[in-house]
């Protein structure tokens, strides 16, 4: 395939979204930049409402009626999706791109059992039913349900909420897509399942050699769990780097604040917990410096005039702060 | 020292199929137990935390605290009152005392009334009259860090952080004794979540008010509590000082969840132990130790016996046959 010849799955370049609302456009995405290596996995961490979401819609073209996508490009196997006509991007949602939702109660036909639900998804593929039924249940076994040939005939109120998200990534992995989009698969679930959900899913990521692109606010399973790591905040991504670089040396105060607050990393007993004091700027009407520095604890007069770019810290480790200007703009 | 909440041995059923369809099947038992069998105490000033995976039977238990259950069997004392087997119209003068917080902040507002009508409306219900409502509702808002301005607004016009915060200013209106609060930072952001916390942390500092404080996050349950309680299918399998357990979990379930909470660390080694599967139903409850279906140390006995429950040190008890 494709894969081979480029570098990356996924290349995002200066991605920007808006909203038109009624009090005006509302910026979601700014310049967003991100790259999905091959066989990588790529955690998207950002509080509610930073913009996740929107990027994961964006590439799939899932946006809702009121999105304009006013620049950038997605590169996808290096082509241009924002290029490609629906029915060109038809082809590649679900079959090269593939998607774990949220929610596994609502992303689930109710009145299809799994067996027919498994077959449609098939649709492309050109062998027989009784094939496709094989490979279901192969798929099923893989991600580990128990007796799946028996079960398959289930609906899936049957099934508990760690199994169902269980079905959903069978059937988004049955394509063998190139790329796997995940937006909080484990949100809904209990930690004993997360741990068991996301283990899972990393050795079906070997099994299968494609790419994951990670959504998540939580910050444990993102260590535990990704190569690399891209912080966003307010639409803008701040810190993008190897996971090592992120969790080990974060160098944006966004970044620092936010692995502070994570009551995991402190092992003292406090009833203390540290916060990031103020909210989120209206992203209608645009503070004019750095996105974060209302909230931002060293910041200085430059922060409150002009945006700062992305400077490089390593190879490997990048991030939008004028502290960390020394390595020079991307 | 008489606690503030005692709970001995409760039993929480609930039926499973209706008579004509239990007739049918010649079910002669068509109950399961939500809770069977849980003892705890809660303090003046204490925060009990309960943890365990859903379906744990943590909600219907605190649920029956506040009346909203009634349980089969057992008693639950509150300042030596007996609360079990009250009617409503009795048990309502206890609301003034025991206050809770439901799970989905934004969900147990209602949408049609303002923040103002919400946080005065217990006054309303109790008929504590003599007071001033505007009055009131600042010093509400003030006491969970919010401006008066938020006073008309509606709960859609929140945030989550927000709403969670008018949740708080809710229970606290009647200055209640005991808290619960279920899930109280659910779907929060972490920078969010330890502003929730640490406002809760202030009020206790300042009243004295205890807490039972239900989650699955344990990372927060190490700072927020100071002795804790892990549920399993209805039944309490560890219990003791929080950092007792955190330091040395004794029941396999529990070292099974500590592990199970990522460590944000990449280079963190992962020694620990992970746990298989999911909680069983309580239509079909295992025999023996009812955890030796997910248990990775099980023995033959934890099969066939149910382990009883030991003070494996003071005040910290355990139900296994093998404790690590």
């Amino acid at each position: 395939m494709t894969n081979s010849i480029h570098a990356s799955v996924l290349d995002i370049r200066n991605l920007s979204v808006e909203f038109a609302t009624n009090r005006g456009r509302l910026k979601a995405l700014r310049d967003v930049t991100l790259t999905v290596p091959n066989e990588k996995i790529v955690g998207l961490v950002g509080e509610s409402g930073c913009g996740k979401s929107t990027v994961i819609f964006s590439i799939l073209n899932l946006m809702a009626e009121n999105a304009v996508i006013t620049g950038g490009e997605i590169n996808f196997e290096g082509r241009d999706i924002l290029k490609l006509s629906s029915s060109q991007l038809r082809d590649l949602r679900g079959d090269r791109i593939s998607m774990v939702f949220q929610d596994p109660m609502t992303s689930l036909n109710p009145v299809l059992s799994i067996d027919t639900q498994m077959i449609d998804i098939q649709f492309r593929s050109s062998i027989s039913k009784a094939e496709k039924r094989q490979r279901a249940v192969d798929m099923l076994t893989h991600v580990g349900i128990p007796d799946a040939a028996h079960r398959l005939k289930s609906y899936p109120h049957h099934f508990s909420g760690g199994m169902r998200q269980r079905i959903s990534i069978a059937m988004a992995l049955l394509a063998k897509p190139a790329l796997l989009l995940a937006d909080e698969p484990t949100t809904a679930l209990d930690a004993t399942l997360e741990a068991q959900i996301v283990h899972r899913l990393r050795q079906l990521q070997k099994d299968l050699s494609c790419s994951i692109l990670f959504v998540s606010h939580h910050l444990g399973l993102i260590a535990e769990f990704c190569d690399q790591v891209v912080v966003m905040y307010a639409g803008e991504v701040v810190e993008a780097g190897d996971v090592r670089d992120i969790f080990h040396r974060a160098g944006h105060p966004y970044t620092q604040a936010l692995l502070e607050c994570d009551p995991a990393r402190i092992e003292e007993k406090t009833r203390n917990l540290p916060t990031i004091p103020g909210d989120i700027p209206d992203l209608v009407d645009f503070p004019s410096g750095c996105i974060f520095e209302n909230r931002c604890s060293k910041r200085f007069e430059k922060c409150r005039i002009s945006p700062p770019l992305r400077y490089r810290i390593s190879p490997t480790h990048t991030a939008s702060c004028f502290l960390l200007a020394e390595g020079g703009a991307i | 020292m008489n606690a503030l909440l005692q709970v001995e041995n409760i039993l929480i059923r609930f039926r499973s199929k209706n008579r004509i369809q239990a007739l049918l099947d010649r079910d002669r038992d068509p109950f399961i137990d939500a809770v069977c069998g849980v003892s705890l105490d809660i303090q003046k000033g204490e925060t009990l935390a309960l943890v365990g995976e859903s379906g744990a039977g943590k909600t219907t238990l605190a649920r029956s605290i506040i009346g909203l259950v009634t349980p089969q069997e057992g008693s639950i004392r509150f300042q030596g009152q007996e609360l079990c087997g009250l009617s409503d119209r009795a048990f309502k003068p206890f609301h003034r005392d025991i206050a809770m917080m439901f799970q989905d902040p934004i969900g147990c507002l209602s949408p049609r009334l303002t923040v103002r009508y919400l946080i005065t409306e217990p006054f309303k219900i109790h008929k504590v009259r003599n007071i001033d409502v505007r009055a009131e509702a600042k010093r509400l808002l003030e006491m969970v860090g919010l401006s008066e301005s938020f006073a008309d607004r509606y709960p859609h016009q929140l945030s989550g952080g927000q709403a969670r915060r008018v949740g708080v200013a809710r229970a606290l209106a009647l200055s209640p004794k005991l808290i619960v609060a279920d899930e109280p930072t659910a779907g929060l952001d972490v920078s969010v979540q330890g502003e929730v916390l640490n406002l809760l942390a202030k009020l206790q500092d300042e009243t004295q008010v205890s807490f039972l404080i239900i989650t699955h996050n344990l990372s927060i349950v190490r700072h927020i509590s100071d002795r804790m309680a892990i549920m399993y299918l209805g039944r309490f399998v560890e219990q003791g000082e929080t950092g007792e357990i955190f330091a040395h979990p004794h029941h396999p379930y529990t070292k099974g969840l500590l592990a199970a909470n990522p460590n944000p660390d990449p280079d963190k080694p992962k020694d620990q132990i992970e746990l298989q599967g999911e909680i069983p139903s309580l239509m079909t409850r295992p025999g023996g130790c009812e955890f030796h279906t997910r248990c990775p140390f099980v023995q033959d006995l934890c099969r066939i016996d149910a382990p009883p429950v030991t003070e494996v040190e003071s005040e910290h008890w355990i139900s296994c046959h093998y404790p690590l």
